[in-house]
């Protein structure tokens, strides 16, 4: 049998690499953006202070990017190394985004982020600026892929199970593509790339103009990054708010646990804003409610019920007897046993497959079940209340300041210039607040798909390779030594570009240039 | 029928070899000219010239290597999950020394201090010597049969361990995919040098091509020796993918059955040679260009005779060899296979496109005063 601490340690392990790799792409998302716009800019006016600018931030994109590179490479590896039972029952369709993936868009990305940094003096203006606008396309393309891959695992559409093969099979590529959960996700993940990288260079700009330096640029950085950040969190926000909905329609154990709604309330349903959720009474205590905002984000009416956790669990339960059925006839196609009845058998069962093997943490011979061990898979089928619930509200707030925030900075960067200090301190210590926001969507998206790797099929429990937990103790010390040095060593040369700021050019005309007189 | 299950399984295990010696020609000078910053660099500044020459392109060579284990993935699922669960350790160090690649290119002339940079220097020397040379043991070792099985339920139990990997014969293979790869490098140094560095990069030509060949020569005959495998039972190349329909038996030499029952694939192996020698003369004639050809030409004849001694096995079993995934039994459904290939159908000439675009941009010699000059934007 798996062993309870192999699956632990399989899930922290891919839990800590995917949410290191996160702290670098959005940057390089909203970023490349960033930087096409700047050098747009350039070409189109002709003033060399957007070629600068394009390149200052280009070094710290640069900086950034070998991280992305490096730490995406473990995501590709990871998969096969940790997840192989995964890996073998639905890389026929999970298998298929990540390779178009490096097919359509990291090929794309790669090569012209090459181009980028070398191809200033070899390529003509537009051409240079067309390279540029291909890397940020690559990079978009790149997370709508990984997402089609992702959002199947939250989504499972345009897929059956295989009982000769013992794995899904895709049955509809188009239906895998154009899946709800993808297409929400992809919109709602690389807005939020838009809104860090526009924190991050309003940060830094408002940096500068707080040390007095280089204030046409700074200015101008500053202005580019209130608007393409402004428009970001707007759509990180409604877009946020329309997986909601999807979630509503697809995952609707996700969102009662993240919304702590215990029980099937009269439609419209209201909102928990805030309180303490309670997993083993099923209740909130200090709850403040309000009204019909949750029926509203859930399912787009004031007539639709949100369905609570008990109900949820109510039919899980049958969902678990009906999945014995599944497996028992399973096992007999399996032996070879062929014959119509346990055909149909299996037919009539099948798409409660994935909850008979939910009892496989229980006991090995799932046909066998007893009530307890039922109950126990049941109970088990529906994600843990209090770290969804306060997580997913970190990073609503996380958004809604920023969007405070935001908004401000085009206010002042379109009327006074952006000379108030404490917007400009404000815009500087805001910086951490989207990469936090990141990491707890990640954390709500895929703590709230448990215990699922893929949802209602395949349960993370069984997901897992057959290593030793020695194995697992080893790799994982040996990424996060690794991880922590790189960290270092990336925060270092960040910071040390960042005080530099565009004197790091060596043009002649930046701050420390002019105010020392020698180049650094 | 041009698109039954058959024919998409022999075109993707042709696109699975392409992709990978498409990573061993472009990625693969990458991984010889880091092995070789070191050795022939004697001065900050000429090893400053040697790591730009691959620069700006060795970011997206190494999406070949990426765009492999995707495609892997993809259309043969189970053979991914066999080699990266089993294969453990080793991919956890070839990974390991993978990261040491963006870091060390894009950090390592960030600084002036002497003590960094020669610590990247260390670094990018590993990030190219450790895959270089598992990427060949893990070949070898394909060769030797690996020691995994399923159950009934198709979950994988592996039962080797990494110590065992490292066998004479894999590590022999892994000789020749190291050696192999620092004479494409430093023919690829060639191309891209003037002086000095240029100089010295023959007497490696010569030296690693000579190596190479000897040691796969050598390979060859030890091929004869081990076991090899074959399908004891009728090949059902239409199949439902279940590799446990099939009986498998194993006897020293039957790597070899192949050219017997095909002789015109012995031209394969022994293009390896021919191009070789082609490699050494036409760098010594300072026409590296054409040396670049030839070497990139052996490279993947070599690759090619791995391949198809084995076919059509893609990982044979020794501990349980009815587990043995082959061409026939290993793949993707045959929607996935079809919808892959109209993709990589359209996908891989527009990626070929730009890449040469790419390459074309790039072009020309790195020297030392192209270094001085860009001091600040160069690696």
């Amino acid at each position: 049998m798996i062993s309870e601490s192999m699956v632990d340690l399989s899930r922290w392990q891919f839990a800590a690499t995917s949410l290191y790799h996160f702290l670098f792409v959005p940057l390089t998302l909203g970023l490349s953006f960033l930087l096409a716009i700047m050098e747009s800019t350039y070409v189109m006016t002709g003033k060399e202070i957007y070629k600068d600018m394009t390149q200052f931030w280009g070094k710290l994109f640069g900086i950034n990017f070998a991280l992305g590179v490096l730490t995406g490479l473990t995501m590709e590896f990871q998969f096969g190394m940790n997840w192989s039972y995964f890996s073998h029952y639905v890389g026929d369709i999970f298998g298929a985004p990540l390779a178009i993936e490096g097919l359509m868009a990291f090929f794309l990305e790669a090569t012209f982020v090459g181009l980028f940094f070398f191809g200033w003096d070899k390529l003509g203006k537009g051409q240079h600026l067309l390279v540029t606008w291909l890397v940020a396309l690559g990079t978009n393309l790149s997370a709508l892929w990984i997402l089609v891959a992702n959002g199947w695992m939250q989504n499972p559409v345009g897929a059956e199970f295989n009982y000769e093969t013992m794995r899904m099979e895709l049955s509809s590529f188009g239906a895998l593509l154009f899946n709800p959960a993808a297409q929400v996700k992809f919109v709602h993940t690389v807005a939020a790339g838009y809104t860090t990288a526009s924190a991050f260079v309003l940060g830094i700009s408002a940096y500068y103009m707080l040390k007095g330096r280089d204030a046409a640029f700074a200015q101008r950085s500053y202005t580019i990054a209130a608007g393409f950040g402004l428009a970001a969190i707007l759509s990180v926000i409604v877009l946020g708010d329309e997986s909601g909905y999807t979630d509503g329609e697809v995952q609707k154990a996700k969102l009662a646990a993240i919304e702590a709604e215990w029980h099937t309330e009269e439609a419209p349903a209201s909102f928990t804003a805030i309180g303490i959720p309670d997993q083993e009474l099923m209740e909130t205590r200090y709850a403040v409610k309000i009204p019909w905002i949750l029926g509203l984000i859930g399912t787009r009416s004031v007539d639709t019920p949100i369905t609570g956790l008990t109900e949820i669990l109510e039919k899980n339960r049958l969902r678990v007897r009906n999945g014995i059925h599944a497996y028992g006839a399973l096992q007999l196609l399996r032996a070879g046993q062929k014959d119509e009845s346990t055909l149909a058998e299996f037919e009539r069962y099948k798409q409660d497959l994935g909850y008979g093997l939910l009892l496989k943490r229980y006991t090995e011979k799932v046909v066998d079940a007893t009530d307890q061990q039922i109950e126990l898979a049941a109970k088990s089928s529906l994600p843990r209340v209090v770290p969804l619930f306060w997580t997913f509200r970190v990073m609503v707030a996380c958004g809604f300041i920023m969007l405070a925030i935001f908004i401000f900075a085009v206010i002042a960067s379109s009327i006074r210039k952006c000379r108030q200090n404490w917007l400009l301190r404000a815009s500087l210590y805001m910086i951490p607040l989207p990469w936090l926001a990141c990491e707890m969507g990640w954390f709500v998206a895929e703590f709230g798909r448990q215990p699922w790797t893929i949802a209602e099929i395949l349960p993370t429990f069984l997901s897992v390779s057959s290593l030793t937990e020695l194995d697992l103790y080893l790799s994982l010390a040996g990424y996060i030594g690794l991880y922590t040095l790189f960290l270092i060593i990336e925060m270092f040369l960040m910071i040390k570009f960042i005080k530099l700021g565009p004197s790091s050019l060596h043009k002649g005309r930046y701050h420390f240039e002019i105010a020392t007189g020698a180049s650094l | 029928m041009i698109f039954d299950y058959e024919t998409m399984r022999l075109i993707w295990w042709a696109l699975l070899g392409a992709l990978l010696i498409g990573f061993a020609i472009t990625g693969g000078f990458d991984l010889g000219v880091a092995i070789l910053l070191p050795f022939l660099g004697k001065n900050d500044t000429e090893r400053r010239v040697i790591i730009n020459t691959v620069g700006a392109t060795w970011e997206g060579n190494q999406v070949w290597f990426v765009t492999a284990g995707g495609a892997l993935f993809a259309a043969w699922p189970m053979a991914y999950s066999v080699a990266f669960s089993g294969f453990y350790f080793a991919l956890l160090l070839t990974l390991f020394a993978l990261f040491l690649r963006p870091v060390g290119f894009d950090y390592r002339s960030k600084l002036p201090s002497p003590i960094w940079r020669r610590n990247w220097d260390i670094a990018l020397f590993v990030g190219g010597l450790v895959p270089a040379l598992i990427f060949g043991v893990a070949f070898g070792n394909l060769l030797k049969g690996v020691p995994f099985h399923f159950d009934n339920e198709m979950r994988i139990f592996y039962t080797g361990s990494f110590w065992a990997l490292l066998n004479p014969f894999s590590l022999a293979a892994g000789l020749v995919s190291l050696c192999m790869l620092i004479m494409h490098g430093a023919v690829f140094l060639q191309v891209k040098t003037v002086g000095d560095i240029n100089q010295r990069c023959k007497t490696v030509v010569t030296l690693f091509t000579i190596i190479t060949l000897v040691i796969f020569a050598l390979a060859g005959f030890w091929v004869s020796a081990i076991d090899g495998y074959q399908i004891s039972s009728a090949i059902l190349p239409n199949a439902v993918s279940n590799p446990l329909a099939k009986t498998v038996t194993n006897a020293a030499g039957l790597w070899l059955a192949n050219y017997g029952r095909c002789p015109v694939l012995w031209v394969i192996p022994a293009l390896a040679f021919v191009t070789g020698i082609t490699t050494v003369l036409l760098s010594k004639l300072d026409r590296p260009g054409l040396a670049f050809i030839s070497s990139s030409l052996t490279l993947a004849t070599i690759i090619l005779t791995a391949g198809v001694s084995m076919f059509p096995f893609l990982i044979p079993s020794s501990s349980e060899m009815n587990s043995s995934l082959t061409v026939w039994d290993a793949s993707s459904s045959l929607a996935t296979l079809k919808i892959m290939f109209w993709v990589t159908l359209i996908f891989l000439p527009i990626v070929l496109s730009y890449t040469t675009w790419a390459f074309r941009v790039m072009r020309g010699k790195i020297t030392l005063e192209y270094i001085h000059q860009n001091d600040h934007t160069t690696y």
